[in-house]
């Protein structure tokens, strides 16, 4: 900046000239450079008051914005953090719908060596082949040997073990901590949580994965870091189950039967109160899949999802009941039974002659094929179809179950009529008991389409007529007198009025054709029928009952009476009153419309 | 009066600076205990676990129903049935309170009433 001259002599000259004051001159030029230098410095005062304001703005801003974040920061569940945790070990429980524990974590280790840092390697081998009996001492010698640095040895120690391997006092063997799974109810409900194993595997933690079952079908959810806390809650009862359980193997043992399924569902939501197949496995200790033999006998089969079975006379109340849906007949309609009935080449047979002209409802007590036949053939194929499609016959079920997708029904690959007259009885389309139990439901709710789900819902879901409800009272009041004359007089329980069909299916041979005396004998019922809260489906598979003098294998004598145990036993734990059924008194004549 | 603001600044600073110093101390703690309550509360949780997973293995309907079958002679435990369900209005009702005894304390007060009420007179 040039600086101008306080008393410049082109100024001051001519104002002494002028005979003016030179000095006010210099006045003047001193308040002009005086007024400079003040804005010069307001300038940089203001520009400091700025910069001031600007820190202390973003200083609190600061401490505002984490003041905020701290607010509204989820609290966290404090747990002990695996160092090198980018494996995510944990899992949720599963819980029963009473909260008992089915699936829990309990922290245990696993055992590995550094085989260079042992001082001992031959007494070590010997000692933990003494300790641990799949381990054997001289191969251990020669893995400790072979100069590798790293080895698995165990996967889980108990405690005891644990403490055993600290004894030997080996430097080169070391323990990694472990998540491990445990199913406290050993066998109970084995097939629905199905088992976990370790998936990727570091030497301080390991990732539990499920195998099958639920774990399988849901890993995503027990797994998801989020909802760690929140314990899986699953429809199951865990005393119907067992108590399922125990019912269904004494009638297996005292039946001779090869396997069992049970499902126990509620009628109205679709919750599988309790699924039991028998034989099962302890999920704690999974056995492998077997590599011979019929995957269908092996312990690890669930019976009840994936065994896909011609079903028998079950099926016969479906035909009936489309056929009261669309006004065809009533109950009681005359339906003509003389046999045999010709069907092209096919002839179509009932177990004895019913005589000539059966009633809608007596084709479904006395369980006659030909009127069942007469029936089918009265709807037609194509409807026949769309019926059962309806009924979720032609898709496999939704359950949250990994083996669900796998059970697909098997169908005809054409729908003729014969296939529709032997669907009509249950032969020539196979489904599993969840498929029944799902499609009874829906017929004895009031009409309403049920999907089965093992997670408890608390709310009611939406809900999707496909029958009437007045076909629906119609086959309550049909399936009661199956019970109360038919053929499953052996399921009554006085209190409860059960309700249901018997179905006894020869099971196929794998080189075609039936076997004569190898059955699938069904139950399919509900309870209480005047206001069913609970489908049953009971399965037995190769059932004989020998008390009488002939071997007796239909399902009224087998399943029938395991249906009777089963709701005797199950309706009061789930809290149903019994209904002493009162008889009319006269004068009175009950009218339905 | 310069002398004594920068005094004052001084020691002022010298104040904050100690605080400072201390609340630094004192925050270093409260994260030590943070650190050491989450660790335990993480055990304890795991504890929990444990005995929860030990409750349920000790609760098994199988372990149960053995025990019961062991105890039958004290216990005489059978499965539920229907005939063990009643309604409220089949049950007998429960006995009345004997009157008598209510009204001998009412008349005890009563009576202590009269006796004060004539004192005060």
């Amino acid at each position: 900046m040039t600086r101008t001259p306080l008393r410049p002599l082109a100024r001051v000259l001519p104002a002494r000239d002028r005979g003016e004051n030179p000095d006010s001159i210099e006045r003047e030029n001193i308040r002009l450079r005086h007024e400079a230098m003040r804005d010069r410095a307001r300038l940089r005062a203001e520009g400091r008051l700025l910069l001031l304001g600007c820190a202390f703005i973003l200083g609190f801003a600061l401490v505002g914005f984490r003041m905020a974040v701290l607010a509204a920061s989820e609290p966290t569940e404090p747990r002990i953090a695996a160092s090198g945790a980018q494996i995510q070990a944990q899992r949720a429980d599963i819980t029963d719908r009473n909260g008992r524990v089915l699936a829990t974590n309990l922290g245990t280790h696993a055992l590995y060596a550094h085989p260079r840092d042992l001082i001992d390697p031959a007494r070590t081998a010997q000692v933990l082949a003494g300790l641990f009996p799949e381990l054997d001492a001289e191969r251990l010698h020669r893995q400790f040997t072979d100069g590798r640095s790293f080895m698995w040895l165990r996967r889980k120690l108990s405690p005891e073990q644990m403490q055993a391997v600290h004894e030997i006092g080996e430097p080169g063997l070391l323990f990694g901590p472990r998540e491990m799974r445990l199913y406290p109810n050993g066998r109970l409900a084995a097939h629905v949580l199905g088992g976990a194993s370790f998936g990727t595997e570091g030497v301080h933690s390991a990732e539990v994965i499920g195998v099958a079952g639920i774990e399988r079908a849901l890993d995503e959810r027990l797994r998801d870091p989020a909802r760690l806390d929140e314990p899986l809650v699953t429809s199951l009862d865990l005393t119907i189950q067992a108590v399922v359980a125990e019912v269904l193997g004494a009638g297996m043992r005292l039946l001779n039967a090869k396997g069992a399924a049970a499902i126990v569902m509620d009628a109205h939501t679709g919750e599988i109160v309790a699924m039991v197949s028998l034989p099962d496995f302890d999920p704690n200790d999974r056995p492998r899949p077997p590599t011979e033999g019929e995957p269908g006998d092996s312990p690890l089969f669930n019976r009840a999802l994936q065994g896909v079975y011609e079903l028998g006379s079950v099926m016969k109340i479906f035909p009936a009941a489309q056929a009261l849906e669309l006004g065809l007949v009533n109950p009681a309609t005359m339906i003509d039974t003389r046999g045999p009935m010709t069907l092209g080449r096919f002839r179509v047979r009932d177990f004895r002659n019913y005589g000539p002209e059966n009633s809608v409802r007596d084709v479904i007590v006395k369980s006659s094929n030909i009127g069942s036949a007469r029936l089918a053939q009265m709807i037609g194929a194509t409807r026949q179809q769309a019926f059962l499609q309806l009924m979720g016959f032609l898709e496999p079920t939704a359950i949250e179950m990994v083996e669900a997708p796998g059970a697909r029904p098997i169908l005809p690959p054409r729908w003729s009529d014969i296939h529709s007259a032997t669907i009509s009885y249950g032969h020539g389309l196979s489904a599993s008991p969840m498929h029944l139990a799902s499609a009874y439901a829906a017929l004895v709710n009031g009409g309403y389409r049920v999907e089965p789900t093992l997670l408890r819902r608390d709310t009611p879901p939406a809900r999707e007529r496909i029958i009437s409800a007045r076909t629906s009272a119609q086959v309550r009041d049909m399936l009661r007198s199956v019970v109360t004359e038919g053929t499953a007089r052996m399921a009554d329980v006085p209190g409860y009025a059960v309700g249901g069909k018997t179905g006894t299916a020869d099971k196929t041979r794998p080189e075609g054709g039936y076997y004569k005396d190898r059955v699938m004998a069904n139950f399919a019922g509900a309870f209480p029928m005047h206001d069913p809260r609970y489908v049953v489906v009971i399965s037995l598979d190769e059932p004989v009952e020998t008390s009488g003098t002939e071997a007796r294998r239909t399902a009224g004598w087998t399943a029938a009476p395991v249906m009777g145990e089963v709701v005797r036993r199950i309706a009061p734990l789930l809290g149903e009153l019994p209904v002493i059924e009162t008889v009319v008194p006269d004068g009175i004549t009950p009218v339905r419309n | 009066m310069r002398s004594v603001f920068f005094l004052f600044s001084a020691l002022a600073v010298m104040a904050l600076a100690f605080w400072a110093y201390r609340e630094n101390y004192a925050t270093q703690n409260a994260a030590r205990e943070a650190a050491r309550l989450t660790r335990e509360i993480g055990r304890l949780n795991e504890a929990i676990a444990v005995q929860r997973a030990e409750w349920a293995w000790l609760n098994r309907p199988d372990r149960l129903s053995e025990l019961v079958e062991a105890n039958f002679d004290r216990l005489g435990l059978m499965p539920m049935t229907a005939n063990q369900f009643a309604r409220i209005h089949d049950l007998p009702m429960p006995l009345p309170p004997d009157p008598a005894a209510g009204l001998a304390e009412e008349i005890d007060a009563v009576v202590e009433l009269a006796a004060e009420a004539e004192e005060a007179l």
